[in-house]
């Protein structure tokens, strides 16, 4: 099993198609601090146009690393499941393009060695996407940016919030967000794995991959008490962005904040879990369809 | 002898389509086994099931003792290659050959390597990466590949597809040298009839899924029953001699008589004593005139 897996992380990092998604997050992150050194306090502004006249801020200072990195995970794990997708999607159904699949199944492994490999070397791709996230999104970030207490701007029912995490607060919040990520996006992967078994080509289930995010995303931003109950609660979409989670800080009976303290811990735990349960159900239906799965490509 | 391979009523039902059908054969330890049919005859569906690769409607398959349910001991002692594999383009031979052999449990060892491309005449190239490979040596290295646990019983579907003709001799050299200098037993499929009358010791042909025959290629081969065909200048007078000799025409057209191919020399010497100026003789009782005139049987 471990040498199957070492094979696949090899075969995974021989790939030229493995790196796209590397530069494109690097490319991405890198604008977004070019414009941020350029022109950060307009943007401020702009955020802080409703609430100015209630508080005062050094908005130099608010725009620090580890707002910027902030910043950059609301825009970017929306675009990362298509990365993911890219190289899940193309786990089974590459090798049955190549017509490597059958030289792999007339080898002595079984197919849910396969299936649970493949997805394994998807999730280790999926983590180190995200190391590289927190390497030039954070850490790069604070070089450049410095690092003080972070500003999060939050809409909450008709209302808006600014809350602020101290410096010494945030680490902590920064690591479980991305491990929190991590199982978001090993969904994603595991989705993308499971279509990738039905096609001979990589095309097909990335594209569908991407479709079904697509969908299920717009399905999950519809606020109507129908959909609230009774679609919601069923789509990993409605979890994708629950690392927030983690930067919503708790507060005491005055409204102060509490340090190392989350608003709604039960709700990120039940988050993380329906996220595993989907993939515990996608990998099951993955082994189960391709133990029965002819090989005919 | 020993049974390596024993198959009984195998049997494969696609969207109601029956593709092979009761199909019965035994590969000896120690056989080179042409497995012979048309394109759509069965033959890849048959080896695939035979690797596990797709789930038989009925039917029972044993390889080494082993039922095809107990496929990973099956696997262990078997190489295989299945039509064109196009293998890891952005991967070496030498990579390939590193990854398979770890898959099939075998230590990577780089000399053991070396000799296993050298077989396959990819030595020179093994650091190369496949993109760059022609498809005849996408094939070869597909072999060695097969080879890498150094299997009891290597399967081969169609391993001449794609080449050219040097890279089919190169094909049919190595499979020779597999079976007689490494003792190999071999399962090879192909469309291709002159290139297993010159490889196999036994065959099966399948037609539209069910066998047709299976025996010894030299039993097959009745040197009996060879069709000769026979050019001179005069041909009339050629056919009349052949007629008031008591031959009997098989195609008038063309000339072709049935007869025991060791009497062709004694024919020779008989039509050039008579006066016929012979521009040709030919026997042509190959498999591939069998094969036609057996499968002609079945349409």
């Amino acid at each position: 099993m471990w040498s199957l897996f070492s094979i696949e992380l090899y075969k995974i990092s021989k790939r030229p198609r493995t790196y796209i998604a590397f530069i494109a997050i690097t490319a991405i992150v890198g604008i977004f601090q070019f414009a941020f050194k350029a022109d950060g306090t307009n943007y401020m502004n702009l955020m802080l146009q409703s609430v100015q006249d209630t508080f005062d801020l050094d908005k130099t200072k608010a725009i620090n690393g580890y707002f910027m990195c902030y910043i950059i995970l609301n825009t970017l794990l929306i675009q990362v499941p298509i990365l993911v997708a890219l190289i899940a999607g193309d786990a089974i159904s590459g090798e049955a393009n190549m017509g490597t699949l059958r030289l792999l199944l007339t080898k002595p492994v079984t197919r849910t060695q396969v299936i649970l490999v493949k997805f394994a070397a998807s999730t280790v791709y999926t983590i180190m996407l995200l190391i590289w996230m927190a390497v030039t999104a954070l850490f790069l970030s604070m070089y450049i940016f410095g690092v003080d207490d972070m500003l999060i701007f939050r809409v909450k029912g008709e209302e808006s919030q600014i809350l602020q995490i101290t410096k010494d607060d945030i680490m902590w919040r920064y690591i479980a967000a991305f491990g929190y990520a991590a199982v978001a996006l090993s969904v994603i992967a595991a989705l993308a794995m499971f279509l990738s078994i039905f096609a001979e080509n990589s095309i097909g289930p990335i594209i569908a991959t991407v479709c079904i995010v697509i969908v299920c995303t717009v399905i999950s931003n519809i606020n109507l008490p129908v959909i609230d109950d009774n679609v919601k609660p069923y789509l990993f979409t409605s979890y994708l962005v629950g690392w927030k989670g983690f930067f919503y800080i708790g507060t005491n009976a005055d409204g102060e904040p509490i340090k190392g303290s989350l608003e709604n811990w039960p709700a990120i735990r039940n988050s993380l879990l329906i996220l595993f349960g989907h993939i515990g159900v996608l990998l099951t239906a993955s082994v189960v369809v391709f133990n029965k799965k002819d090989i005919l490509s | 002898m020993e049974a390596v391979a024993q198959i009984s009523g195998l049997t494969k039902i696609f969207d109601g389509k029956t593709v092979v059908n009761d199909l019965s054969f035994t590969v000896q330890k120690g056989d080179v086994y042409g497995f012979l049919g048309q394109n759509g005859a069965g033959k890849s569906t048959t080896i695939r099931m035979l690797l596990g690769l797709i789930r038989p409607t009925s039917g029972d398959i044993s390889i080494f003792s082993h039922s095809i349910q107990h496929k990973l001991e099956i696997l262990k002692r078997t190489g295989a290659l299945i039509e064109r594999p196009d293998m890891y383009k952005y991967l070496s031979a030498y990579e390939h050959m590193w990854i398979f052999s770890k898959l099939s449990g075998i230590k990577p060892n780089r000399d053991r390597i070396m000799q296993q491309l050298e077989m396959v005449d990819l030595h020179n190239r093994s650091r190369d990466k496949v993109k760059t490979f022609s498809q005849g040596m996408k094939q070869r290295l597909g072999i060695a590949v097969s080879l890498v646990h150094d299997p009891d019983l290597i399967i081969l579907d169609e391993p001449t597809n794609g080449l050219d003709p040097q890279g089919i001799a190169d094909m049919r050299h190595l499979i020779k040298r597999l079976s007689t200098d490494h003792y190999k037993t071999i399962i090879i499929s192909s469309h291709l009839l002159s290139e297993i009358e010159q490889i196999a010791t036994r065959m099966l042909i399948i037609h539209k899924g069910k066998k047709i025959i299976e025996g010894s290629v030299s039993e097959l081969l009745d040197p009996a029953d060879t069709v000769v065909q026979i050019d001179a200048v005069n041909n009339e007078m050629l056919k009349n001699i052949l007629l008031s000799s008591g031959y009997q025409l098989v195609d008038a057209e063309n000339i072709r008589i049935k007869m025991n191919r060791q009497s062709v020399p004694e024919l020779i010497e008989k039509l050039t004593r008579e006066g016929v100026l012979l521009t040709g003789v030919q026997a042509r009782h190959s498999l591939e005139d069998y094969f036609i005139s057996l499968t002609n049987q079945q349409n």
